[in-house]
């Protein structure tokens, strides 16, 4: 079959973006002609600043060499500005008469700088701000000439003027709005950064109006004059006063553009669907973005158009802005002016050069604007996409969460001042200068891009945060643009919560019935989303739906630990961690019987027997004779106790009780992640009851039950929830609380991360305000667990397939 | 040269699931089944850390390695990118219901790999 062909105009980050992107998924359906107007491969466009500052080299900043272009069988037309589009016979041209036929059309045109219609803009010395050839005529002025005048104190404005001045020249901005960057700051924020660019040597005239642009004898400009009269000497003058999408082309071939080529949500024009739109140059809903996240985005839903598959919707992004200046930190996004309707929470210490502001609207963040302190940028933006309720975190919100971990990264909370040594990643051991080198090499931009190349974050996630701040720096990305809604995993679109809902809603209990209902893109998922979808059938439609053992982790299959050999952990359970004389000698005759080499208590009061062969767990699990401890599943581990009254000359209530009671009615519950609890008999806590996700404190009138408490990645001290009188309704309360999160965590999140998203008001209000909805729950869970086999005993019933414990020969 | 063994019964593997094949020497060999009944076989042995592929998740024809969870193709052993490297593959057929590898791979592919160590063995001083 003749393959088609697909012409793309504009050799940038958005239209080469989309072509790897459809080269991916199908690699031979077309014959790519590529047009570009500058005479370079595509380079990324971001970090001209660096370039212009010195900081980087143009070879650095090349995203897709010749070679590749090449390799890949793409016609390239450098320097070749497409002038015309023959919709009727599918032909593009240029004005030397290169001509290319199309049957798909990709127009990723981008957008110029808007350039003052004053006099004297014609004039030598009066350029604009971006590509190559700007800055390559700004870095040369810098060498021959003393002032240079910024027309514009906007994002790229300033960019363009720092470079300018760490070139060596004397720079002054030009601002017609009454603060900088008004578009991004509020007018603190913005005082605070001018601030700062002055005592680095830069000048600036807020609320000037340029009027003409005088020139020399020799053609070149030489100085600004304002609308007062008054003027300024200028040898360069760099206009960077907002840019306008490129659409002559596409309107001159009767498409329809109004504020950029108007496309649907599959990036085709709205007048002609042969046709495509990415980037800079795309009107979608109304809005075209410049900032590199949303672009990408929109490539990846163009290609898969375009392959077609015929999948994924481009929806729109929200967006975070970042100056790239180094040394000054901020931060904006939504609505961060406020207003009518808006309450604002601030924060200003402007000696220290901090300032942060919060915008709220209907117990909502809708805007927050940062300087001088942007760690927590990321938190506030998940928080602006989510749209989560605020009222029970609002005391705190100021002063942020950072959303970095308190271990495995030496302390650190500011990217910017680690050494290149220093390590980023504790789980993976990487460094600054690791992932930063890799930023630059691989061109990566997206968290996920990162810690697929270089493994930084992608194990526990406490560096999350760290790892967005370089990228932030080293690429210029808006790195947290991530969609609102995150997906599962490749095999779809559709997110955690949607796939809970349909299961729910449609009354789903099998996987197969999912993968259909939810269009999956692969015929039997990944084994990121089988474990995630396995656990939410068995949770939703308990004794129906049922387990499917190849879809659960080794852990879970096997019903014990694997070892970084092969081998296997053993870790009976010990109702509230106590243990007898017989269970100990079974234990110690297991050991020597099969060789166990290493025997060690764990943090959780239990006996861990690591190395054992696969082969011998089905006998260890039967000599031992102890029921399985289930410290391989997503399920109830440990309950932790201290001896409590019965011993303790302190105890004020029977804690080993309680926590056995507990473990006997909850174990072999699986739930989205591990569950810990503990019970101490006196507020001195001795079974750090603070730190899991129930704690039980005795005091001498009752108990005190915490929720949602975490002593791994980041550790979090568990929230008071309520008093309590019995023991009977301490088992009611944690029950209910429990089936809440088993019904509506998402797979792989703690309670400290479930109860950080709905809101601990929310729990309370299921489960202390409604006293019939927590009774059913409780109800519910006891349903789900009766008659709940142990692993290690009742294989048939568990599902357990022996065979995976035996070699074939 | 030509010489096939017959390992197992293809309904001995579970469907998106894997049984080991002990060797008298060398480490094992991994014998996976995909959902539409296809049998691949590589050495039990992940080219990152040496995990036991056999014990990972198949899915479509892939099988991730339950250590680092690096996706290994099961038709050639390659390590999806951007991870690099590559396990050894054995030649399969399925005869009449039987899987059978070839004895001439089984005596010779990955013979010489030292085992993954763990535990107390690995204690420096």
């Amino acid at each position: 079959m003749k393959k088609s062909k697909l012409v793309l105009i504009g050799n940038g980050m958005a239209g080469v973006r989309t072509l790897e992107e459809l080269l991916k998924i199908a690699p031979d359906l077309y014959d790519i002609t590529v047009f570009g107007a500058e005479p370079h491969p595509n380079y990324n466009r971001i970090l001209l600043s660096p370039v212009l500052a010195g900081e980087q080299t143009l070879d650095e900043i090349v995203l897709n060499p010749l070679s590749w272009y090449e390799e890949h069988g793409i016609t390239l037309h450098l320097g070749k500005k497409i002038d015309r589009i023959d919709r009727r016979n599918r032909l593009v041209s240029c004005a030397d008469g290169t001509e290319a036929a199309y049957d798909r059309l990709l127009i990723a045109t981008g957008s110029s700088p808007f350039i003052l219609p004053v006099p004297g803009k014609d004039l030598d010395g009066v350029i604009a701000y971006r590509d190559i050839a700007d800055t390559e005529a700004m870095i040369d002025a810098a060498t021959k000439y003393r002032h240079a005048v910024v027309i514009g104190g906007g994002l790229l404005g300033l960019e363009a003027a720092n470079g300018l001045m760490l070139r060596g020249m004397q720079v002054s901005v030009i601002h017609i709005a009454s603060w900088l960057m008004e578009r991004q700051l509020d007018d603190q924020a913005g005082d605070l950064l001018r601030k700062s660019l002055e005592a680095r040597g830069l000048r600036f005239l807020l609320g000037a109006q340029t009027q003409a642009l005088i020139g020399g004898k020799d053609g070149r400009v030489m100085a600004v004059q304002f609308k007062d009269g008054s003027e300024i000497p200028a040898d360069l003058v760099v206009m960077a006063a907002g840019i306008r999408p490129n659409t002559a082309l596409a309107e001159s071939a009767g498409i329809h553009c109004q504020r950029g080529i108007v496309v649907n949500d599959t990036l085709q024009t709205t007048t002609d669907p042969r046709i495509y739109a990415v980037g800079e140059c795309a009107a979608h809903r109304g809005i075209a973005y410049g900032l590199v996240a949303p672009l990408f985005e929109q490539g990846k839903v163009c290609a898969t158009h375009l392959a077609q598959f015929g999948i994924g919707r481009y929806q729109g992004s929200q967006t975070s802005t970042k100056l790239k200046v180094t040394g000054i930190d901020l931060f904006s996004a939504g609505d961060f002016m406020g207003g009518e309707g808006t309450e604002e929470i601030v924060m200003s210490d402007p000696f220290a050069g901090v300032y942060k502001k919060l915008v709220i609207k209907d117990d909502q963040l809708v805007g927050a604007c940062l300087y001088g302190d942007t760690v927590d940028g990321s938190w506030y933006f998940k928080l602006l996409r989510e749209g989560r309720k605020i009222a029970d975190i609002r005391d705190k919100l100021m002063f942020g969460e950072s959303n970095i971990g308190d271990v495995g990264h030496q302390g650190h909370n500011k990217a910017a001042a680690m050494a290149d040594a220093d390590e980023v990643c504790g789980c993976n051991g990487v460094s600054k200068g690791a992932i930063c080198k890799a930023i630059k090499d691989k061109g990566l931009f997206t968290l996920e891009e990162v810690r697929k190349h270089t493994k930084a974050s992608a194990s526990c996630g406490s560096c999350t945060g760290l790892v967005e701040q370089l990228i932030m720096f080293t690429a210029g990305g808006d790195y947290s643009a991530t969609p609102k809604k995150k997906a599962i995993c490749g095999c779809t679109d559709h997110s955690h919560q949607e796939v809970r809902d349909a299961i729910f809603a449609e009354h789903l209990t099998s996987m197969a019935a999912v993968h259909r209902f939810l269009n999956w893109k692969t015929p039997n998922g990944c084994a990121t989303c089988r474990p995630a979808l396995n656990y939410y059938l068995i949770s939703s439609w308990p004794k129906e739906a049922k387990d499917d053992p190849q879809s659960r982790y080794i852990n879970e299959r096997s019903h014990a630990n694997i070892q970084k050999d092969g081998t296997y952990s053993v870790i009976p359970r010990m109702w509230g961690g106590e243990t007898t004389a017989d269970e100990l000698r079974r234990i110690a005759d297991a050991v020597d019987k099969y060789k166990i080499p290493t025997v060690k208590v764990t943090g959780g009061q239990r006996i861990d027997l690591l190395g054992v062969k696969k082969e011998d767990l089905p006998a260890v699990w039967k000599d031992i004779g102890m029921p399985s401890g289930h410290a391989y599943a997503k399920a109830l581990r440990t309950v932790k106790t201290c001896v409590g009254s019965e011993w303790c000359r302190m105890g004020t209530q029977d804690s080993t009780q309680m926590g056995k009671d507990l473990e006997r009615a909850m174990w072999r519950m699986y739930a989205p992640h591990k569950v810990k609890f503990a019970v101490s008999g006196c507020p001195r806590n001795c079974a750090e009851a603070g730190i899991k996700d129930v704690g039980i404190i005795g005091v001498d009138s009752g108990w005190e039950m915490y929720i949602a408490g975490n002593g791994g990645i980041k550790t979090e001290v568990a929230h008071f929830f309520c008093k309590l009188k019995t023991a009977a309704e301490v088992l009611e309360y944690t029950g209910a609380f429990m089936q809440l999160y088993r019904k509506e965590g998402w797979y792989l999140e703690r309670t400290v991360h479930y109860v950080s998203r709905v809101g601990l008001d929310y729990v309370k209000k299921k489960i202390l305000d409604d006293a019939e909805l927590r009774r059913q729950l409780w109800a519910e869970l006891q349903h789900a667990l009766d008659g709940e086999p142990d692993p290690w005993f009742e294989f048939d019933k568990a599902g357990v397939d022996l065979r995976q414990f035996e070699v074939v020969a | 040269m030509s010489e096939w063994k017959t390992v197992c019964q293809l309904e001995d593997i579970p469907v998106l699931g894997s049984r080991r094949v002990q060797r008298p020497l060398g480490p094992q060999v991994a014998v996976f089944r995909t959902a539409d009944d296809r049998v691949f076989a590589l050495l039990d042995r992940c080219p990152h850390k040496g995990g036991p592929l056999s014990q990972g998740i198949v899915f479509g024809e892939s099988v991730a390695c339950p250590l680092h969870n690096w996706t290994i193709a099961l038709d050639s052993g390659q390590a999806a990118a951007p991870d690099e490297g590559c396990t050894a593959k054995f030649s399969v057929r399925v005869e009449e219901g039987c899987v059978l590898l070839n004895q001439y791979e089984l005596d010779t592919i990955g013979i010489g790999l030292l085992p993954v160590v763990a535990g107390p063995c690995t204690r420096v001083g």
